[in-house]
């Protein structure tokens, strides 16, 4: 089985959001990059795959050469090979686009991502990506079982979860549950040491459609002071009279 | 040249969310001058969509359509834009939803847009408003392909009442239910609001000291009617199921109230139900963070102050029903 992991690359979840040129570029002065923490979560499920099934497991990502440190830690977590496609991740269908091609020039069988990534909070990359090949999909997907051609999925809906049965070639959109954060794998400095002797290969775009385009950013308007009560009375009459919400 | 809608419903019924994506297609219509088209799949009640500003709805009755199958829906819905020669699609932001219009996207070649909060802010050329980076920034979205597609946070946009005179057409579409992915089992609480579609969310953090601690926790939200939520550690410490955990790598929250009990207001928790309209923290440390992005608090014992409250609530409930 192939296995091909997107990696998304994004500001560490402690990152504070700042905007520049124009407040039309995000501004990444200071901003630590990691793996978006949803893939983090499919590249240890891939990892599992491999180690209990004999799976090839490969990463992809689409961005210019300053993800490659990230790609460079998916390569320590144990995935074989990296590929970067040459060019800026500027919308979902876009991207999708790209990786859709490293997919079948791979034949690659899975390919787990992440339900969003935590930057633009896109949540489409994977759905556009099976689509496009006309390969299964299950979204926000908790667990991921393969026994031969069987494929049991349970995904997460709104107040519960539902179990899938599908078969490969299968895209997931992954999250937490896909293994617990208990499993996930920090680089060792072996891990570190063959990252460095695994191949990470580069390619050119192909021509894509751009469907989306972020004119301008902005941020929420300050907070303003929080009321604090003396006691409970005080705020049940708060939350009824003034915020009106009970 | 309609704007569509997918009103979604479960056992006949409408979703809340339904009546809320239709008042933004509603909106929508109006600012292109067009009218707004509902698409409704194994709905009873379609009727209701006309309180909403909906001049017409395609009426979906299959079984094989039941339960939601996310790639037969969006055949479905490719069919009706195109008989309609819609070019503008609105959707939740549900668990379907999300499921559903990527594959839609692809096969239209449309530019999608979640978490869209507002109305659009231009028509031509269409740009919408959405949140971004977890809540901690917004983005104004330029689609530029010729069929649009907007996903509408929960309880941004609100619902706007507006008497419209509807017809409701049959519409059937031919599905092949030989699917590759299919449905075995649906796992679901019946009864309790959930947190994607809730009021209130009452949620709890590690200052609850363990799972044992959590009856007050769900008396609380009974109470209220609310859904019960938790921070990350509580649920990968196992006090509480995976599907509770809330923030920047769990649930998203948009309720009108959320309440944080014990929880100290990290930024990934923050992120993640800043959303919602009024927040309200009870801590015993006046330092945790959580009081700087709240509307209103107590500081005080979690232990002491929950039982309180409580029962405040319940005479309050009392005495205004
Ligand atoms: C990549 C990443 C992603 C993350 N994503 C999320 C996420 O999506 N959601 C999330 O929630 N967290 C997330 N976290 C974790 C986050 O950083 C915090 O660790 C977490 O939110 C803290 O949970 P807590 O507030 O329940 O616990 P604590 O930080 O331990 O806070 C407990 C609070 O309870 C208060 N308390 C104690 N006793 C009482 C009492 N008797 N009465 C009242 N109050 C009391 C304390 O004063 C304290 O403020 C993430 C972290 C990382 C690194
Ligand atoms: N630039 C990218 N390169 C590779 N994979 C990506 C990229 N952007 C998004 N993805 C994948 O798609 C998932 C959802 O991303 P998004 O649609 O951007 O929210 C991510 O979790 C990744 O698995």
């Amino acid at each position: 089985m192939k296995v091909l992991v997107c990696i998304s690359n994004v500001p560490d979840t402690t990152s504070k959001i700042n905007f520049t040129d124009g407040d039309t570029k995000f501004d990444t002065n200071g901003v630590q990059f990691v793996i978006n923490p949803n893939d983090e979560f499919g590249l240890t499920r891939a990892m599992w795959l491999k180690e209990k099934q004999g799976a090839t497991v490969h990463v992809a990502t689409v961005g210019e050469a300053n993800v490659e440190p990230t790609m460079r830690k998916a390569l320590a977590i144990g995935a074989d090979e990296a590929i970067r496609i040459n060019a800026v991740p500027t919308d979902g269908f876009f991207v999708a686009q790209q990786l859709a091609e490293v997919v079948k020039k791979g034949g690659y069988d899975l390919v787990i991502g992440g339900r969003e990534s935590i930057d633009y909070n896109g949540g489409m990359v994977p759905g556009i990506l099976a689509s496009l090949l006309d390969m299964n999909f299950v979204n926000t997907c908790i667990k991921l079982e393969i026994d031969g051609e069987t494929i049991t999925a349970v995904r997460e809906i709104d107040g519960g979860k539902e179990t899938l049965s599908t078969s490969l070639p299968l895209v997931v959109g992954g999250q937490k549950g896909l293994v617990e954060e208990s499993d996930l794998r920090i680089p060792n400095m072996r891990g570190i040491m063959m990252a460095r002797k695994k191949a990470l290969n580069v390619v050119e775009p192909i021509e894509g459609i751009h469907a989306t385009d972020d004119k301008k950013f902005d941020k929420p308007a300050p907070k303003g002071d929080i009321k604090l009560a003396d006691n409970v009375d005080e705020l049940v009459t708060l939350l009824h009279n003034e915020a009106k919400v009970i | 040249m309609s704007v569509i809608v997918y009103t979604e419903s479960e056992n006949g019924k409408f979703k809340k969310n339904a009546h809320e994506v239709a008042s933004y297609a509603t909106k929508v219509a109006q600012q292109m001058g067009t009218t707004a088209t509902a698409v409704s799949i194994n709905c009873s009640e379609n009727e209701t969509l006309g309180d909403y500003g909906i001049s017409k709805v395609l009426n979906v009755q299959d079984d094989s359509l039941k339960p939601f199958n996310a790639k037969a829906f969006a055949d479905v819905l490719a069919s009706a834009i195109s008989s309609e020669n819609a070019t503008v699609l609105i959707v939740s932001s549900s668990s379907d939803a999300k499921y559903m219009a990527p594959l839609l996207a692809a096969k239209l070649k449309a530019g999608y847009v979640p978490n869209v909060v507002t109305a659009p802010e231009s028509t031509s050329p269409f740009q919408v408003k959405r949140t971004a980076f977890s809540n901690k920034g917004f983005a104004h979205t330029e689609i530029t392909t010729e069929i649009k597609i907007i996903g509408v946070s929960n309880n941004a946009f609100g619902t706007i009442e507006n008497k419209t005179d509807i017809t409701v057409e049959d519409f059937s579409v031919d599905v092949d239910s030989n699917f590759k992915t299919k449905s075995t089992n649906i796992d679901k609480v019946v009864g309790k609001a959930t947190i994607a579609d809730a009021d209130i969310v009452v949620s709890a953090g590690r200052g609850l000291k363990g799972p044992e601690n959590w009856g007050m926790i769900e008396e609380l939200a009974d109470v209220l009617g609310a859904a019960t939520a938790c921070s990350k550690p509580v649920s990968d410490l196992g006090w509480r199921p995976h599907g509770e955990h809330v923030g920047q790598t769990g649930k998203p929250v948009a309720s009108n109230l959320y309440i944080a009990i014990g929880i100290s207001g990290a930024i990934q928790h923050l992120a993640g139900v800043s959303a919602s309209k009024t927040k309200v923290v009870i801590n015993n440390d006046p330092e945790a963070p959580f009081f700087k992005a709240a509307d209103y608090g107590i500081v005080g014992d979690a232990f002491e102050v929950v039982p309180e409250l409580i029962e405040k609530l319940k005479e309050f409930k009392a005495q205004n029903s």
